[in-house]
């Protein structure tokens, strides 16, 4: 057991809100493991005030992702400097669920809202695929008889497909590449148009929104890295 | 007023502030929240150029003379907008009051404007507060912080019984104007902390007011453009957009202003520098210059002319607030009439 083996655990971890592992967004602040099997993760996060919902979930998943590995005996991962770090490192130690670790100010697990995002950035992983198509010339109406199996592979189908079967929506060979993010439903000719078009105002959403993030990380923690932090090219005037 | 190659542009602040987040002004007990809070902002800050920087200290507290070198004096605004946000329950005497806004601007003859707030969990009491506002500081507008904690409270939505029972009331004592910040921590938590839906359902339920969500709703900007393209009262308010993006990611800021041109439409921006957060001098400059590149990426975006942006500077927040604009800063009758709502139909051509 090494604590590569451990970031790589961590890889899986995603932000739900910008659909990015936690590692490549600087996330995690450390990650060890001890000969005995006792990991130790810290994440840490851009603001004292990000939202605890999506704070809980990276917390728990980590948790989970690191727990699950074979030679860890003991998993520890605390979050760091945020207003509600006590109450979400107690309530993942305990496995408590996010109900009742906020007991009284929450009502329901996280499902819908980690569903709803999914679905957001199954509309950006559109964008991302469509984009190359329609550059090369491809017609946007032709875009509509297409099958994922069609398009040429590429890390950002990879990334839709699975985000798609995450929804239990279609994602196979023979599954549409435009379909309704709720209901899997083909989009139809008529609806095309304004559906490519949210597509990518959804993607420029949650790209500025990951540049404004790790903006403020960076500003905080003094240009401190994480571990497996990446900076992509993030500010492209690429499509 | 700022003029650049012979043009001449009125400037509304339309989303400032004058604050004391210092140490002095802490509860007891909330010192964590209050320093955080500040602490959040003052990052938020460095996303702007690195020469215009504060130290913490300076954030925490800036004075009168200040405020007035940075925003009229090298700001080059006309007219700026206080946006209140008390948050009593961490700042012992708020964080940005009306009433310190007020104090601070009646030396000041012509240059203010002070919206007031309202929060319904206040019920009865708060109402008469409003209405002692409105008559005590003239408010043409509020400012909503439906995040805002109130007695284990960590926020309300606009659409609630309670909200509605004070628009009415804002409405009825001449508000026109309703400024609504989303940010993290509404209750309940399990829910979207960005979501915009409570707005769409008060816009649909109170068309005589409009809607000005600021920081256009990011991190959410895509809920937030699918909702205002539906409704005619709702604009898009800046701060943040060209605060945070304009400088640290040029090209977001882009493709950001580019689909807000698409969803919403330049009659319906206002720009808002967020003073302290960021100084509006190169804000407003760097705006003036801006344009939208010529590159394949970005030619599906509407391009933002002169006229276009004297509205988003000036204009718009002007005709929204009965600002009055001398002539010479005043778009020829062809260029549209500033503020209009009936942009909201833009996306059928989608």
């Amino acid at each position: 057991m090494s604590s590569s083996a451990l970031l790589k655990a961590l890889e899986t971890v995603r932000d739900p809100e910008l659909d990015e592992p936690i590692t490549s967004l600087g996330f995690v602040a450390s990650c060890a493991v001890s000969a005995a099997g006792d990991a130790q993760v810290r994440l840490r996060l851009p603001t004292y005030f990000c939202a605890p919902n999506f704070a809980y979930l990276m917390v728990a998943d980590a948790y989970d992702a690191v727990a699950a590995l074979p030679g860890v005996r003991h998993a520890e991962v605390v979050l760091e400097d945020h207003f509600a770090s006590d109450v979400i490192n107690d309530g993942v130690a305990a496995q408590a669920g996010f109900v009742q670790t906020f007991d009284g100010e929450a009502v329901s697990e996280l499902h819908h809202l980690r569903a709803n995002f999914l679905r957001k950035a199954v509309m950006a992983g559109t964008d991302q695929v469509c984009r190359p198509l329609l550059a090369a010339g491809t017609e946007p109406a032709a875009l509509l008889a297409m099958t994922l199996g069609e398009l040429p592979p590429s890390r950002a189908l990879d990334r839709l497909r699975s985000r798609r079967s995450e929804l239990g929506l279609p994602a196979g060979d023979d599954a549409a590449l435009l379909i309704d993010p709720v209901t899997g439903a083909p989009v139809t000719a008529e609806n095309a148009p304004l559906h490519l078009r949210k597509a990518k105002l959804t993607r420029v959403s949650i790209e500025a929104n990951s540049g404004i993030c790790r903006g403020m990380l960076r500003h905080r923690y003094n240009d401190t890295r994480g571990q497996g932090e990446k900076t992509p090219a993030v500010d492209s005037p690429e499509p | 007023m700022y003029e650049h190659n012979g043009e001449k542009y009125f400037i509304v602040d339309s989303h400032m502030h004058y604050w004391n987040a210092a140490p002095d002004n802490w509860v007891p007990g909330a010192e964590q929240y209050a320093k955080g809070w500040i602490e959040c902002f003052h990052a938020y800050q460095g996303l702007g150029p690195p020469e215009t920087h504060w130290t913490i200290e300076h954030f925490q507290k800036y004075s009168e003379d200040d405020l007035m070198k940075d925003v009229f004096e090298d700001g080059h605004v006309d007219v700026a907008i206080f946006q209140p946000t008390d948050l009593k329950e961490w700042y012992k005497e708020g964080f940005n009051t009306t009433a310190r806004n007020a104090e601070m601007g009646k030396k000041h003859p012509g240059k203010f404007i002070y919206n007031t707030n309202f929060d319904p969990r206040n019920g009865d009491a708060g109402l008469e507060e409003l209405k002692r506002n409105v008559e005590t500081y003239g408010s043409k507008g509020v400012k909503l912080y439906t995040a805002e904690w109130n007695n284990g409270s960590r926020g309300y939505k606009l659409s609630d019984p309670g909200a509605y029972r004070f628009l009415e009331a804002a409405q009825n004592l001449g508000i026109k104007n309703v400024h609504v910040h989303k940010g993290p921590t509404i209750w309940p938590l399990d829910k979207d902390a960005f979501d915009v839906a409570d707005v769409d359902h008060a816009a649909t339920d109170f068309p005589e007011l409009n809607f000005i969500i600021e920081h256009v709703g990011l991190p959410r900007i895509e809920d937030f453009c699918f909702m205002a393209t539906q409704e005619p009262n709702v604009y898009a308010g800046l701060s943040v957009v060209i605060g945070g993006l304009m400088h640290a990611l040029p090209n977001f800021f882009a493709k950001c202003m580019g689909e807000l041109l698409f969803w919403v439409g330049e009659d319906k921006m206002t720009f808002g520098s967020d003073y302290g957060i960021w100084e509006p001098k190169w804000q407003v400059e760097g705006f003036v210059n801006w344009e939208m590149p010529d590159s394949e990426a970005f030619s599906d975006y509407p391009k933002l002319g002169v006229a276009g942006k004297k509205k988003i500077l000036g204009l718009n927040a002007a005709r929204l607030y009965d600002i009055e604009v001398p002539a010479e800063y005043q778009l020829p009758a062809e260029a549209g009439t500033p503020a209009a709502q009936d942009d909201a139909q833009l996306v059928a051509g989608a």
